[in-house]
């Protein structure tokens, strides 16, 4: 087991470094000159050249890697053009904010959708399974910003129950916090639920086929241990693998529906720092991305077992 | 009848939902009290649909549309779902065909076991375990308490069938459904299997109810057998009687599709063999990981054969022997590492001078037929597509070859433009032989070539290989693991364990007098087959007389 973990982990360190150099690579080759950029026009050419000095520009390229590579190690991704804050901390900052909205989506778009795939599945071709399918497969088809400006509509202009616009943290006042979150939430739930919905109905299609479910039932057990006990295991893995790669996904990049219900997450503060040529921001968020991507998939990963056995045999 | 039923099925139809097509027609049948009853049938005959349906498991897709099943005096087919679910697995036990999925593997096989038992009987913990760990230990799991702990894809899988069978059993059934029970397994392990079974099943007055389409495994076992064909019963009665006297064509049908003993053909013995195998080894390169490195297996310790010109070879072998391998490193699909195969007198190998000319006249013909033909190629195509290395053969040429050829294997030119899916397994395993023999190669390489069909199919398709065989006149490795189809068409016979040939010699000299033990454990796991008057045959076990040596089992 151990060493299952520790390769799994290990197999972690090319993707991550690729990734490093990619994304030095794609600033380096965008025309301009950060440290022109950063002075702007009130440049002057000894000002310019000391500020290439401190930036480490007169580097060579591999030697400028080495020392962006070394300095993301002690947890440092530079400073901020445009506001001079340190990269790191504002973009953990910002990811927790996404991150709340995109977890607890998840995990609900998770408990919804896994039984529902497998009632599904296990009723098939039925008006329920139609239903289901059906609601599954509009969910999945609406764009997120769509959906949530429906939200919005509904909810917030219509019916007034919900704020419209903006962001409260938890600590400022908890209430008001969750007002304005769930709508967010409330997007990436239903179309997330559709993606989950159709893939656990297919991988229990798959498993219900198969003799030990003819067997479970041949024991006497009731519909419900043969769901439960015997279909959920086998059928859940490939879910969990789809939830990994779902979670990934989304807390890189929920940028348009922060951009929709104007959320200080993540995603926005790419999109804004892209617009504002803040390469180290843009340079760590990229890289904090990867990260978290890389990261999750490898929990899912080694919490696969626990669904399949089968897996650490190999 | 005098007799008292265990279970009376009484005009049984099953319709298939959507289109009303009627799969199982008015099926009537009954099992007395520790009875043992075969249904026999190939593929579509309805024979597991009708087995499932006796406990309510037929697929979703089909619906019971008729008939009544009374199990000690209830009508299952009235009964509510609780209260047949009460008779599942502790009245009504089933074993499946497939023991790669027929335990759940997710769930330790300790708990599945107990899971039956916790549901029908009231025992505490304690008491189920014991009861389990002493099943286990009647079926031959060697470490009991230890497979409690363990997951199904840690055994193999004969181990995996027993302790299915010690899962069924435990709960004492009245009726034991088989379901094709030992079909994925070796011939020497599906005779323990069966043999364990029918002890089990006799010293608790189990009768069972045994579905399969290997009449003569049936035979071995049954007191009665029912023999299904497209959904119906066409003859029924004991198993003596049924073979001997077989009334329904269909039967009589099966059992000349039966393989037997042909005479012995003349070959001239002093020829050159045409192909030479030496000290061939083959070894599987171990997986080199980014962090370990397993050492590769050796499949084959050099390996030794002649094949002469027109001479039948069978190589015959556990699942695990290498005969595969030996045939695929033989075509030059895998590189032998050390050894040397010599094609009409002269070395070959990839690469070599003759290699090309060595390629164009050795063929392969694979087992399954669904997975061997380009599902995207029209049968003309695919047939055509092994003509296109000869260079001095027109377009013109070919087709008219290709014509030819399917002809031969008796599909005609009414099949060209087909696709395999539009095809039978027999109608695809003659494109595959035509495929082979398009270029008229002088040696053929076929792979448990008839394996995956009916027994029907299977008889005409060996017919067919055996017929154009006499005619093009070229020399066939024939590898199966089912020695009843080697007796039928092999000149010699080589016999592999491990990696290493064990036997070999004249057909009639291996069947006959058997020298090595583990030929004789092969040959003891099937029937020999006598045929009497009628139509009918007589079963044999072979050697039952001699000693069962310590063979490992496969």
């Amino acid at each position: 087991m151990l060493r299952f973990i520790a390769r799994r982990v290990l197999m972690a360190v090319p993707t991550l470094f690729i990734m490093a150099v990619s994304v030095f690579a794609l600033i380096r080759f965008i025309p301009g000159d950060p440290a022109a950029l950063m002075l702007g026009d009130m440049a002057d050419p000894a000002g310019l050249s000391d500020l290439r000095e401190r930036l480490g520009l007169n580097h060579s390229l591999p030697v400028q890697f080495a020392i962006w590579f070394g300095n993301i190690f002690q947890g440092d991704l530079g400073h901020s053009i445009t506001s001079s804050q340190p990269v790191l901390p504002l973009i953990l900052d910002r990811f927790w904010i996404s991150a709340k909205i995109v977890l607890i989506a998840v995990l609900f778009a998770t408990l919804v959708a896994v039984p529902a795939g497998m009632i599904a599945a296990w009723r098939q071709n039925s008006l329920l399974d139609l239903v289901l399918v059906g609601a599954a497969t509009i969910l999945l088809s609406v764009p997120t910003f769509w959906l949530g400006l429906l939200l919005l509509i509904l909810f917030g202009l219509k019916l007034e129950w919900l704020p419209i616009v903006g962001y409260v943290s938890f600590s400022e006042d908890p209430l008001a916090a969750l007002l304005y979150i769930v709508m967010p939430i409330a997007t990436l739930f239903l179309h997330e639920m559709g993606v989950l919905i159709r893939m656990s109905r297919a991988s229990t299609l798959e498993v219900l086929r198969l003799d030990y479910i003819t067997h479970a039932r041949a024991k006497g057990l009731s519909e419900g241990a043969v769901l439960m006990r015997h279909a959920f295991k086998n059928a859940f893995g490939p879910t969990w693998t789809l939830i990994g790669l779902v979670l990934g996904n989304l807390l890189g990049g929920i940028a348009v529906v922060e951009t929709v219900f104007t959320i200080p997450g993540l995603g926005r503060l790419l999109v804004d720092s892209i617009f504002a040529r803040d390469y180290p921001v843009i340079q760590g968020c990229l890289l904090f991305i990867a990260f978290v991507y890389v990261v999750v998939n490898i929990v899912v990963d080694l919490l696969y077992p626990v669904f399949d056995p089968r897996v650490t045999a190999e | 009848m005098a007799r008292t039923e265990l279970l009376q099925v009484e005009g049984l139809s099953l319709v298939v939902a959507r289109t009303e097509l009627e799969v199982v027609k008015n099926v009537s049948f009954s099992v007395a009290p520790g009875e043992i009853v075969g249904i026999v049938g190939e593929s579509g005959s309805g024979k597991t649909l009708a087995a499932r349906s006796i406990m309510a498991l037929e697929p979703p897709a089909t619906r019971r549309a008729g008939g009544s099943i009374r199990f000690e005096g209830k009508d299952l087919a009235q009964l509510p779902p609780r209260e047949l679910r009460r008779l599942r697995g502790s009245r009504i036990g089933m074993v499946f065909q497939e023991p790669m999925t027929s335990l759940n593997p997710s769930m330790l096989i300790g708990r599945q076991l107990d899971e039956g038992l916790a549901l029908h009987r009231d025992l505490d913990a304690k008491e189920r375990r014991a009861l389990i760990l002493d099943m286990l230990r009647r079926v031959g799991i060697k470490d009991p308490e230890g497979a409690l702990e363990a997951y199904p894809h840690q055994f193999s899988g004969g181990m995996r069938q027993r302790i299915m069978l010690a899962s069924v059993m435990l709960l004492q059934p009245a009726l034991l459904v088989a379901d094709e029970p030992t079909t994925a397994l070796d011939a020497v392990v599906q005779r323990d299997v069966l043999e364990l079974m029918v002890e089990l099943t006799r010293a608790r007055g189990t009768a069972v109810l045994m579905i399969s389409h290997d009449l003569s495994m049936v035979a071995r076992y049954t007191d009665r057998i029912i023999v299904m064909c497209k959904g119906e019963i066409v003859e029924q009665g004991t198993t003596q009687d049924l073979l001997r006297q077989p009334r329904h064509p269909y039967t009589q049908k099966l059992l000349a599709a039966m393989p037997r003993r042909l005479p012995k053909r003349d070959l001239s013995t002093s020829v050159q063999p045409i192909v030479e195998v030496r000290d061939l080894v083959v070894e599987y390169r171990g997986r080199q990981g980014f962090f370990r490195k397993e050492s590769g297996k050796r499949a084959l310790h050099g390996v030794s054969l002649a094949i002469k010109p027109r001479e039948v070879v069978a190589l015959v072998g556990g699942s695990g022997s290498g005969k595969t391998t030996l045939g695929r490193a033989i075509a030059g699909l895998l590189d032998p590492a050390g050894g040397e195969i010599r094609f009409g007198g002269r070395s070959v190998r990839r690469g070599s001078e003759d290699w090309g000319n060595y390629r164009l006249n050795c063929q392969m013909v694979f087992q399954d037929p669904y997975s061997s033909l380009d599902p995207r190629m029209t049968i003309a195509d695919l047939v055509r597509e092994a003509l296109r290395l000869v260079p001095e053969m027109g377009h013109r040429e070919k087709v008219e070859r290709v014509s030819e050829i399917l002809h031969d294997v008796g599909l005609g030119d009414a099949f060209a433009g087909r696709y395999p899916h539009e095809l039978s397994g027999g109608q695809r395993q003659r494109v595959a032989i035509a495929r082979a023999l398009v270029r008229r190669p002088a040696f053929v390489i076929a792979d448990e070539p008839v394996s995956a069909l009916d027994v029907t199919v299977r008889a005409q398709v060996l017919d067919l290989f055996a017929d154009l065989q006499q005619r093009h006149g070229f020399s066939c490795l024939f590898i199966s693991h089912d020695l009843g189809v080697v007796e039928q068409i092999a000149d010699r016979v080589i016999v592999m364990q491990d990696g290493r040939i064990v036997e070999e010699g004249d057909r009639d000299t291996i069947f006959d007098q058997p020298q090595d033990p583990y030929t004789i454990k092969l040959l003891s796991a099937i029937p020999a087959l006598e045929a009497a008057a009628n139509g009918g045959v007589r079963l044999r076990w072979r050697f039952d007389d001699m000693p069962q040596g310590d063979v490992a089992t496969a």
